[in-house]
């Protein structure tokens, strides 16, 4: 396989956006699965096979220029795909993901209509595309090109069934909250063309330690800004939750396995800039915690299946900027891999579990459902396992190599990140507990519709399962078995040298034995806990806090959206009451003054003669007194 | 006799005309109004003409000939002008019966 071929990963689903999108009218739903996942498979094989050469010792990243987009001044901006260890692991996992949750859509969707039906697989071929520019990109303006392109199909998604007013709202949330973030990287892209005259990543990384420390952090502390909203952190966390409108495979798709990790691949790849400013590590380090820590908290009390596994998302995504500001990019990327699978396994999961009872996302409706669908809840207890960091499943270990990088830098940091873990076993336990176990809750009609889901959806739920089992091993640390890492040794020709002082292999391994433990008693926990008795009241006292989210969007609505909406109303007034009178003021004189004159054209011959003279006389007079 | 008579005599007949276009409605007699007023003008034309000719005439031969000479053109207009206006009375009388001047208010419309 030529690696300059890599341009035809993403124009295939390019191609399928274009089919699907042009022709939703006539196609047939078949047709249109087909063209849309085969697109992705085709996409998918493509990446194996550039894989298969990245992969080899001693590959160096080849930069695949196409043309020259860009050239004002000195300023050279080429359309060019970096093929690395980092970017093709990013292509396996989209594409792969992809594949499967195609697949998983073919079936899920299939209640729509055929045009709205090929509408949803146009969007999710686009998406796919700007996710794959967005990894590809050899520049910062490449990847804004993709950041921006899975942004907007986010929004299109997340809105797809927009005759409900609610699911158009949560779409623009998230495309506005995604917008403040975007300004942050724009303004990262300018610096650097200012400091650099180059936003080619070679070339900036070459230069950047030639930069003021006081530029270098503003860089990265705007494009960290950037990717708190792509990849919802505190502060513009809160459109994930909201995104749960769009269909569950999108959830699975951008908002759990590709979409949102954009921040952590961006910031990976600019890790050069990042282990230059301390000071941004640190904060990077502290908001993941933070984020980390709320959002477990907040998944404590939810009792709508997507939110649950929303909140987890956010909180996941903690723990990738933890590990990012910790200086393990690996253990970041790794986490972002594992939790790829098994977060859509989750989520897919759950859109079974919604499929089969009919539309319903409540979990104290649910219960027992482990009877009808042996193979969602067998699957979905693999990724349970598996999010809740029990050994041997992947979560652990890429969990365990971010925990222990986070304790290496501050063991205040390990403390939390395992108390958030324990919380991460809790959640997932009493989602699946009060899912899966129990009664059936629902009316007679819904139990009497339970069924397990078709091959379409168990097929991608098995392959899932199987990699949020296995993927793990691609990560065991040294600790375990020296030289076992293979992540880490196939990324070092993009990351370096591990930044992560080493831990002594007692102590880690004493750490990890304490995280396994501690996770699997939690889990126990909450499973015989709620297994016969979910929590169906509502919650009182600092569990209604939880259940409504801290009143975080409460307080963005009092503290920026109010006065936002007050300054509107002033202006609304200015415009209406002072620039509109002005305008009208003028129309209206206009009109006033001609009616007056209108009067003087009166049809008497009498009078237009009067005036005459009347004009005459006046001039008369004027010549005789006025001139001299 | 000074040329006050005649300025006299012509700003009377012309104050006569102007009276007479405004007050009278008969298009007639509108008409003969404007003629006094041209000939008001004609009069005062003729009376300084001569009076240049009579300050004058030693050094120039022709002076206030000019004076003169506009009169005969006023008087073709004018003649040019009844011609047309009297065809317009004419056209309005036929088709209103009437030649009083208020009845062209209609023009308005």
């Amino acid at each position: 396989m030529n690696i300059q071929l890599v341009w035809l990963v993403p124009v295939l689903p390019l191609v399928g956006f274009l089919i699907n999108g042009l022709f939703r009218n006539s196609l047939s739903k078949g047709l249109t699965g087909i063209i849309g996942s085969g697109t992705i498979l085709l996409a998918f094989v493509i990446s194996l096979l550039i894989f298969g050469q990245v992969r080899q010792e001693g590959f160096e990243g080849t930069v695949v220029t196409l043309f020259d987009f860009i050239s004002v001044g000195k300023l050279h901006i080429p359309f060019a795909f970096q093929v690395d260890q980092l970017s093709t692991l990013f292509l396996l996992i989209i594409t792969g993901v992809g594949f499967l949750i195609h697949l998983y859509s073919t079936s899920y969707m299939h209640e729509e209509e055929a045009p709205h039906f090929a509408r949803y697989f146009a969007y999710l071929n686009l998406f796919v595309f700007s996710m794959l520019l967005l990894v590809l990109g050899a520049n910062f303006i490449i990847l804004f090109i993709g950041w921006e392109g899975v942004g907007l199909c986010s929004y299109l998604l997340i809105g797809y069934w927009f005759k409900n007013l609610d699911y158009g709202n949560a779409a623009k949330k998230a495309f506005i909250m995604n917008r403040i973030g975007d300004l942050g990287f724009l303004i990262a892209v300018f610096l650097m063309i200012n400091q650099f005259g180059s936003v080619t990543f070679s070339e900036v990384f070459a230069k950047a330690s030639t930069a003021k420390i006081g530029v270098l952090t503003a860089i990265t502390m705007l494009l960290f800004v950037g990717a708190t909203g792509k990849s919802a952190q505190i502060p513009l966390y809160t459109w994930l939750p909201d995104a749960m409108a769009g269909p569950t495979p999108v959830s699975a798709l951008i908002h759990a396995a590709t979409m949102v990790t954009a921040g952590i691949y961006m910031i990976a790849r600019s890790h050069v800039l990042y282990d230059l400013t301390p000071v941004t590590q640190g904060v990077v380090a502290v908001i993941g915690l933070l984020t980390a820590l709320l959002a477990a908290t907040i998944a404590l009390k939810q009792n709508d299946i997507k939110k649950v596994l929303a909140y987890s998302t956010v909180s996941q995504l903690g723990y990738m900027f933890l590990g990012l500001g910790v200086g393990s990019y690996t253990g970041a990327v790794f986490h972002v891999m594992t939790h790829a699978f098994f977060k859509a396994l989750l989520f897919l999961g759950a859109g079974s579990v919604i499929h089969a009872m009919g539309g319903e996302q409540d979990m104290r409706k649910m219960g027992g459902l482990r009877k009808w669908m042996p193979v969602t809840s067998m699957t979905f207890l693999l990724g349970c396992l598996a999010i809740a960091g029990i050994p041997p499943f992947s979560g652990f270990f890429s969990k365990d190599e971010i925990l222990s990088a986070a304790y290496s830098k501050n063991p205040v940091y390990y403390g939390v990140g395992l108390f958030t873990a324990l919380l991460t076993a809790f959640y997932m336990f009493r989602l699946f507990a009060t899912t899966f176990s129990g009664k059936f809750r629902g009316t007679h009609e819904q139990e009497h519709h339970l069924h397990e889901s078709p091959s379409a959806i168990t097929i991608p739920l098995i392959v899932l399962a199987i990699l949020a089992v296995v993927a793990g091993f691609l990560g065991i640390p040294a600790a375990l078995a020296p030289n076992a890492h293979w992540l880490e040794r196939y990324l070092e020709p993009v990351m370096g040298e591990s930044h992560v002082a080493e831990v002594a292999h007692g102590t880690e391994i004493g750490l990890m034995a304490l995280a396994a433990i501690l996770a699997t008693v939690v889990s126990l926990m909450a499973w015989f806990r709620f297994k016969s008795k979910p929590e169906l009241g509502e919650p009182s006292g600092f569990g209604k806090v939880l259940a409504n989210k801290w009143y975080v969007d409460e307080l963005y609505n009092a503290i920026i959206v109010k006065p936002l909406d007050l300054l509107a109303q002033l202006l609304v007034w200015v415009e209406k009451n002072i620039i509109d009178a002005i305008v009208n003021g003028v129309g209206r004189l206009v009109q006033y003054s001609s009616r007056q004159l209108r009067l003087l054209q009166s049809g008497q011959v009498g009078g237009y003669v009067l005036l005459m003279v009347v004009g005459i006389l006046v001039l008369f007079l004027v010549e005789l007194f006025v001139k001299k | 006799m000074p040329i006050n008579y005649y300025i006299f005599l012509s700003v009377a007949l012309f104050c006569i005309g102007v009276a007479g276009v405004l007050t009278r409605r008969n298009a007639i007699i509108i008409f003969m109004c404007v003629e006094l007023m041209l000939n008001a003008v004609n009069l005062l034309l003729v009376a300084f003409s001569k009076m240049h000719y009579h300050a004058l005439s030693a050094t120039a031969p022709h002076a206030g000939i000019d004076g003169q000479l506009f009169v005969f053109f006023i008087m073709v207009v004018a003649a040019a002008e009844v011609s047309v206006g009297l065809a317009i009375i004419v056209m309005m009388y036929r088709n209103t019966h009437s030649i009083d001047v208020n009845f062209l208010n209609r023009l308005k419309h």
